[in-house]
């Protein structure tokens, strides 16, 4: 019965799989993860069916290990991301996202009048409340709720 | 404090504070030093303010420094083009502090990142303005003996403006109780009353301008902008509400003082102008020994 859900995106042989992303939140998590600008096979399904989600996504990186720093930069749009670390076709490691405490570069501000809406400058939040993804920046010290939050 | 920039209120601690203001104290019985022989502030004023920066240029000048600027950013290379970024890269080479001024949110904590030396923020848009908390803390501390357990009454716009919500934010760390006057439309923001509740303390919300002012230690007034009203009916109902006048303190506390930011436009009548409560003027010209004292400890002469 396992197997039938995995027929719909190939089994991959070592890598990363990351499993119970939005559907909606797909390629926000594929441009966040920098995806598209890498050289190993990438494999990914849309709108799956999910108990959970409703409809889901999924993402196999072959031969791409994350680091926790880098793959919990997901955890943004797509909290409840769970990730399983496949070696040799088995999953050996499985694990889950966590909202940082830090961010930066990946989400914009809310502020139009905040300097990194008006020159050159790295997006840095704090993240002041992880159940609700609300983010304080670091220059203008305005608030990005999860709901104004776009990513860049 | 040496060597840090002075971005935001909450860059010091409480500790900083009371060094800030003590140092303060030295600087008012004796104002003229020659600490800074030979070093150079620029202050860096991309939105005008006459006030600020003169205040910063005569608390230099005071104390033997020189000051090199812009009062106005038509007057710098930001007319061609150039970013933020390139202007303090440069401006690092011919000065050891820089004070700015900038309409940008975020701007200060900007410049003190890509600057090699530190950065005091005289205002960035609506967010902090770091040296009028310290002098409105240093007013509050001269008049009343003390910062502790007072009575602070904010009136006007508490919504949009800027030294109400630093002077709450520091004032926080003194047991203070808070009392809030203002139209429905410029009331206090959730945020800042929830940070109260979590510190514990209590705080007063009122829509009338009455006998209340009787319970105050210091009265902080703020302008109420037209621009700020969605509703320029509302605006012209409630403008009048929230003007004080000499008579409104004739029951008022030995010790109140009145305090406001300034400019004035009509908030607080000619009036009051010779009642002995009113300390606004003082208010900015305790701006320059604040001022003095920021820039001593940053540049480590004191």
């Amino acid at each position: 019965m396992k197997d039938i859900k995995h027929l719909v995106v190939s089994a991959i042989k070592d890598g990363t799989v990351i499993d119970h992303i939005p559907a909606k939140d797909l390629f926000k998590v594929i441009a966040i993860l920098g995806l598209d600008k890498i050289e190993n096979q990438v494999t990914f399904g849309s709108n799956l069916d999910s108990k959970k989600l409703g409809k889901k996504a999924i993402i196999k990186i072959s031969g791409l290990f994350f680091r926790n720093e880098d793959i919990n930069k997901i955890a943004l749009v797509a909290p409840e991301a769970k990730l399983n670390i496949i070696k040799d076709y088995n999953v050996v490691e499985k694990k889950v996202v966590e909202v940082p405490d830090n961010i930066t570069g990946i989400a914009k501000c809310v502020n139009p009048k905040c300097i990194t809406n008006n020159e050159e400058i790295v997006t840095k939040f704090s993240v002041v409340d992880k159940k609700k993804v609300i983010l304080k920046c670091f220059y203008c010290e305005k608030i990005t709720s999860q709901e104004n939050m776009r990513i860049i | 404090m040496k060597n840090r920039s002075l971005v935001s209120i909450s860059d010091y601690s409480k500790e900083e504070y009371r060094k800030i203001l003590d140092l303060a104290e030295e600087f008012e019985k004796n104002p003229r030093q020659d600490l800074l022989k030979g070093h150079v502030v620029a202050t860096l004023f991309f939105e005008p303010s006459t006030r600020t920066r003169l205040s910063f240029e005569s608390a230099v000048s005071r104390l033997g420094g020189s000051v090199i600027g812009f009062a106005d950013s038509s007057s710098s290379s930001a007319t061609k083009g150039e970013t933020l970024r390139d202007t303090i890269k440069m401006v690092c080479n011919y000065a050891d502090l820089i004070v700015m001024r900038h309409p940008l949110e975020g701007s200060a904590r900007f410049a003190s990142e890509v600057s090699s030396v530190p950065v005091v923020n005289a205002g960035d848009g609506a967010n902090q303005h770091p040296s009028q908390t310290l002098l409105d803390m240093y007013s509050i501390r001269k008049t009343q003996g003390t910062l502790e357990n007072l009575n602070i009454f904010m009136v006007g716009d508490l919504k949009y403006g800027r030294t109400v919500h630093s002077l709450l934010i520091a004032m926080s760390e003194f047991n203070t109780t808070f009392y809030f006057i203002s139209p429905d439309e410029l009331k206090m923001p959730d945020e800042y009353k929830r940070f109260l509740k979590h510190k514990g303390l209590k705080y007063y919300e009122f829509k009338d301008f009455t006998d209340i002012i009787n319970q105050a230690d210091i009265i902080y007034m703020t302008r109420v902008q037209k621009e700020r009203f969605s509703d320029p009916i509302e605006y012209e109902r409630t403008k009048n509400a929230y003007i004080l006048r000499n008579h409104m303190l004739k029951d008022s506390r030995s010790n109140v003082k009145i305090l406001h930011p300034l400019p004035r436009v009509n908030e607080i009548h000619l009036d009051v102008d010779d009642n002995e409560k009113a300390y606004y003027f003082t208010q900015a010209l305790n701006g320059v020994f604040v001022r003095q004292a920021i820039i001593s400890s940053i540049l480590g002469f004191k």
